[in-house]
């Protein structure tokens, strides 16, 4: 067990990481990422009030339907990301840990009259990940969640219990996220774990299959000094939200788009075997420093070691040999594409 | 002596003839976890007790191994470069790390024998 971001997580269960990351590859595997922030906002305007804070297009967004965006400083920097969801009569937001006080600050600070954000305190949220997941789900009565494409979200029953699934994760497979009540989450939980295919996994597994996914994790790989033109999160920005440029940031985002920015979060893989963790240097074949790791580790599906950082957008193309500094050796490496396991989503 | 001896930092020694090979107790491989990669010193390199000479790398972090014992490095495990589990699998078997010729052949029977280990490990 360890401390994040004021809660006590496991960062393994008896398993261990390599079996935690290998069932969630080949079977399914639960997480409990109750620590995330839930929220709901409602009003007329809601959707235009949350888009002067996101550059992701929140109006085009059907009711029953999430996406992934980003929260940006007025200096363009990103305070977090996070997920959005049309419920029909109100929007459903998961913010992360770390960032939900403040998230949900900005956001409440941001809204015109009429439009309110509601914090979801009492509720927990647990992430059911793997190729088995849809079955897992089926099994236990969940039909509707089952027959959710990619992205899709609904309020339905598992096990008996209410819930609010989506079809989505942080892994890179296919997969849901189950909000449900705190005081039904044990049960829920434990209804998940009786089947035959499931196994709980911690946090150790979670961090190596979202580097394998090429996933960022907000504090290392997002920041407030990175953009989302940096972080290469450009998909995350609506065609309409270009050409309106109405959301906080949109000055440095618009420029960077422009001129092209000085740094880009890139894919690294090491030759050899060892793992180049967050903060490694990476420097030119000539020895010019270029930027540095901002995750690293290890890839258990791969087998190799995996790592994300930024490096000047000269040597940020695929296959560009760079060199990580690992103890004060320089590694071998390359610019990779991400992710680096393909994503197995339910298209 | 042939049997274990162990540092306070979790590392093992034994007598194998005239030198001392060394490894991390089962104890520390499970703190660690699955280990992927290690990294082992130059053989010849003259290592004081306490000294980090050497790098483990499990999914969750890297630690540093150091010599339990003054001396020098005369034999690394290069098994370990291509199959590091077996630091897992037997830590005071296969698993070991290298090999150290002691400067004084009596400073491995300084450290704790078993029965000390065990203890200590009470008081983490």
């Amino acid at each position: 067990m360890v401390p994040f971001a004021g809660y006590a997580m496991p960062v393994q269960y008896p398993a261990g990481i390599m079996a935690e990351h290998a069932q969630c590859r080949d079977k399914a595997a639960l997480f409990d990422v109750s620590h995330m922030g839930q929220g709901t906002l409602r009003g007329e305007g809601a959707a235009a009030a949350l888009e002067a804070l996101t550059p992701g297009d929140v109006q085009i967004l059907k009711p029953g339907r999430q996406k992934y965006a980003l929260l940006t400083a007025e200096d363009g920097g990103i305070l977090d990301d996070f997920m959005v969801a049309n419920r029909g009569d109100h929007f459903f937001l998961v913010v992360n840990a770390a960032c939900k006080d403040q998230d949900f600050d900005h956001i409440a600070a941001h809204l015109p009259g009429g439009v309110t954000l509601e914090r979801w305190d009492d509720r927990a949220l647990l992430a059911l990940q793997g190729p088995a997941a849809e079955a897992v789900m089926t099994r236990l009565g969940a039909a509707e969640a089952a027959a959710l494409p990619f992205m899709g979200i609904v309020e339905t029953k598992v096990a008996g219990i209410p819930v609010l699934a989506s079809r989505s994760g942080y892994t890179g497979e296919d997969g849901f996220e189950i909000s449900v009540a705190a005081d039904k989450a044990d049960a829920l939980a434990k209804a998940l774990l009786a089947d035959r295919d499931v196994a709980p996994a911690g946090l150790g597994a979670r961090d190596s299959l979202r580097l394998e996914a090429g996933l960022c994790l907000y504090g290392n790989d997002i920041d407030r000094t990175t953009s989302p033109v940096e972080a290469g999160l450009v998909w995350t920005i609506g065609k309409r939200r270009r050409s309106e440029w109405t959301f906080l940031g949109s000055a440095r985002i618009r420029s960077e788009l422009e001129a092209g920015p000085k740094r880009l979060r890139v894919g690294i893989r090491p030759e050899g075997r060892a793992p180049a963790r967050a903060h490694t240097p990476i420097v030119a074949t000539d020895g010019t420093a270029l930027g540095e790791v901002t995750s690293g580790g290890f890839g258990p599906t791969l087998a190799a070691p995996v790592a994300m950082g930024y490096v000047a957008v000269s040597h940020a193309a695929d296959a560009t040999p760079v060199e990580l500094m690992v103890r004060g050796k320089p590694l071998p490496a390359r610019i990779a594409p991400m992710p680096f396991v393909p994503h197995r989503y339910k298209r | 002596m042939s049997e274990l001896r162990f540092s306070k930092d979790h590392e093992w020694v034994r007598f194998d003839g005239d030198v001392v090979t060394v490894g991390i107790s089962d104890h520390a491989q499970t703190a660690l976890g699955d280990v992927v990669f290690v990294e082992l010193p130059e053989v010849g390199r003259e290592v004081t007790a306490g000294e980090a000479c050497a790098v483990v790398e499990s999914v969750k972090a890297a630690s540093d191994i150091y010599a339990p014992i003054a001396g020098r490095i005369v034999e690394v495990n290069a098994a370990l470069t291509d199959n590091p589990g077996l630091v897992n699998a037997e830590p005071t078997g296969s698993g070991w790390f290298f090999r150290i010729e002691p400067k004084d052949p009596a400073e491995p029977g300084t450290l704790m024998d078993e029965t000390a280990y065990a203890a200590f490990l009470e008081t983490l």
